[in-house]
């Protein structure tokens, strides 16, 4: 099965220190490594901050750009992974190991499809 | 045994095993239901010697029509699961089924209520009715919750199995509460007679394989001892008219000395193993109470000092206020009761009156009695605290 795991980010506390930034990012380094390892790793990212968002809607054949994020919430998603693995125990495994690099929640959430 | 009594006893065991040939839950409770649609049919009076090999059978056979008709990608992966399982051992009930569902059932990807509702109807047989009235909370409510879990095992991928040696003590927490419950509903049934024994029977066999499975873990070990000390008593609970008997008025001569001797010997190696917990306690609690011909009831105030450490809610609370009235007295024991918020616990107005009656304040020990009457929920309780209430007036 394919997994998401969005890393939820709470964007009031940015910008990070950029000390505490560089640890961070060889943590995750070598979480990646291992998932990559395992032959779980599909797909990841980090993302810039959601003031860097655009929404596009089409409504009744006009489109509309605007800026932003579709939500203005502090909780935003910080960057996330596609992993495909047998069950939800073993993502709730990754999940937790990401969780502890990235310093943050995880939410796990099952694909419906892969196109 | 007619159908209702094979369903009962036979629910839950089925759908735990074609939960295993099937790989999904949905698709083994309705294969079980079909079953049991064509038991309605077919048993006539004389159900088959071994009714739950017989609906384990069918319902396979059942599985098979309904997938060969779809064409979906799961039904086809379900289809060759079914098809690649060898015949007759499998198909009879084994042993880990029922601990694998109960795992899955008590998962924490689900919310704690959905994880007690499901075990209770999956493997308790419960219907929604029984287990909205065990929780004081609305049928929609349960029924609700059972939907929404089943679709999430079966869309989050929650796997069906005993978990791994690192996740196991994580996830048993859960699992311990849901078998107490299901004890709790066996011995206190929600509607209709006091006791269903087959229920309580089954939490104790579940109970004792978690035990065996987890030797190592002591609140695993106090679960069962608290249940077998609990239903040692069963025999003097109830009187030959049916009547409920009070720990007190119990004839202990009927009391099951082998369950005590085996409960005792539990809370033993617990103690040696001294790493206390909420069940562990309660199970000392009661081996206090089978100990010797009458109740030390010093030692089990002194225990429930320690439970409320471990477990502060109200309703040990109330059970403490019950071991405070013994040893310090009546008046004592409702100051703390009085404190208590316990909304619809009909347990709650009857320790109340049963203490006023003793305080000589029958007029309000009459309405606190009136109103456990009102919430009481199981025909034998009410019928015992009617007889209490007309006690107050003689």
């Amino acid at each position: 099965m394919h997994y998401l795991m969005g890393v939820r980010i709470d964007e009031s506390e940015l910008p990070y220190p950029d000390a505490e930034m560089e640890e961070t990012f060889a943590r995750v380094g070598a979480v990646n490594d291992e998932m990559k390892a395992a032959g779980v790793w599909v797909f990841g990212g980090g993302l810039r901050p959601s003031d860097s968002a655009t929404v596009v809607r089409v409504d009744q054949g006009s489109t509309t750009v605007t800026d932003g994020p579709f939500a203005e919430t502090k909780e935003q998603l910080g960057g996330f992974y596609v992993i495909e693995v047998d069950d939800l125990d073993q993502a709730l495994a990754w999940a937790e190991k990401c969780a502890e690099a990235c310093r943050v929640p995880i939410e796990v959430r099952p694909f419906e499809g892969i196109a | 045994m007619d159908l209702t009594d094979v369903y009962r006893a036979e629910y839950g065991r089925c759908v735990a095993t074609l939960t295993r040939l099937l790989g999904d839950l949905g698709l083994a409770e309705e294969a079980v239901q079909d079953a049991f649609a064509t038991a309605v049919d077919t048993w006539g009076d004389e159900p088959p010697r071994n009714p739950g090999a017989w609906i384990v059978t069918t319902a396979r056979n059942r599985a098979i029509d309904r997938l060969r008709r779809e064409s979906t990608r799961e039904a086809r992966h379900a289809q060759s699961l079914l098809l690649h399982q060898p015949d007759d051992e499998e198909v009879g009930p084994v042993r880990d089924d029922q601990l694998r569902l109960i795992f899955t059932c008590c998962h924490p990807a689900l919310s704690p209520l959905a994880q007690t509702a499901l075990t209770l109807r999956l493997l308790g047989g419960l219907e929604v009715p029984e287990i909205a009235r065990a929780y004081l909370v609305p049928e929609a409510t349960i029924s609700q919750r059972i939907v929404r879990a089943k679709k999430k095992i079966r869309d989050a991928g929650i796997p069906y199995r005993v978990p791994e040696a690192p996740e196991l003590p994580a996830r048993l927490a859960s699992v311990l509460a849901v078998l107490y419950l299901v004890f709790n509903e066996g011995y206190t049934a929600t509607s209709g007679e006091l006791v269903r024994t087959d229920l309580s029977r089954e939490a104790i066999r579940l109970a004792r394989a978690l035990a065996e499975l987890m030797p190592d873990e002591p609140e695993v070990t106090g679960l069962l001892a608290l249940l077998l000390l609990v239903e040692a008593r069963r025999p003097a609970r109830v009187g030959p008219s049916g009547e409920l008997v009070v720990l007190a008025e119990q004839d202990r001569s009927l009391w099951d000395q082998e369950l005590i001797a085996e409960g005792h010997e539990l809370v033993r190696r617990c103690l040696r193993r001294d790493q206390p917990g909420p069940y562990q306690l309660q199970a000392a609690i009661n081996a206090v109470h089978t100990d010797g011909p009458a109740t030390d009831w010093t030692q089990v105030l002194a225990l429930y000092d320690q439970l409320i450490e471990h477990q502060p809610t109200p309703v040990v609370a109330l059970n403490r206020a019950v071991a405070v009235a013994e040893v310090h007295g009546p008046a004592l024991a409702l100051a703390v009761v009085d404190e208590l918020d316990l909304p619809h616990y009909h347990l709650l107005p009857a320790t109340r009156a049963d203490l006023l009656a003793r305080l000589d304040r029958t007029t309000e020990a009459a309405a606190a009695y009136d109103e456990a009457i009102a919430l009481a929920t199981n025909d034998t309780e009410r019928a015992f605290l009617e007889g209490r209430r007309a006690r107050l007036e003689t």
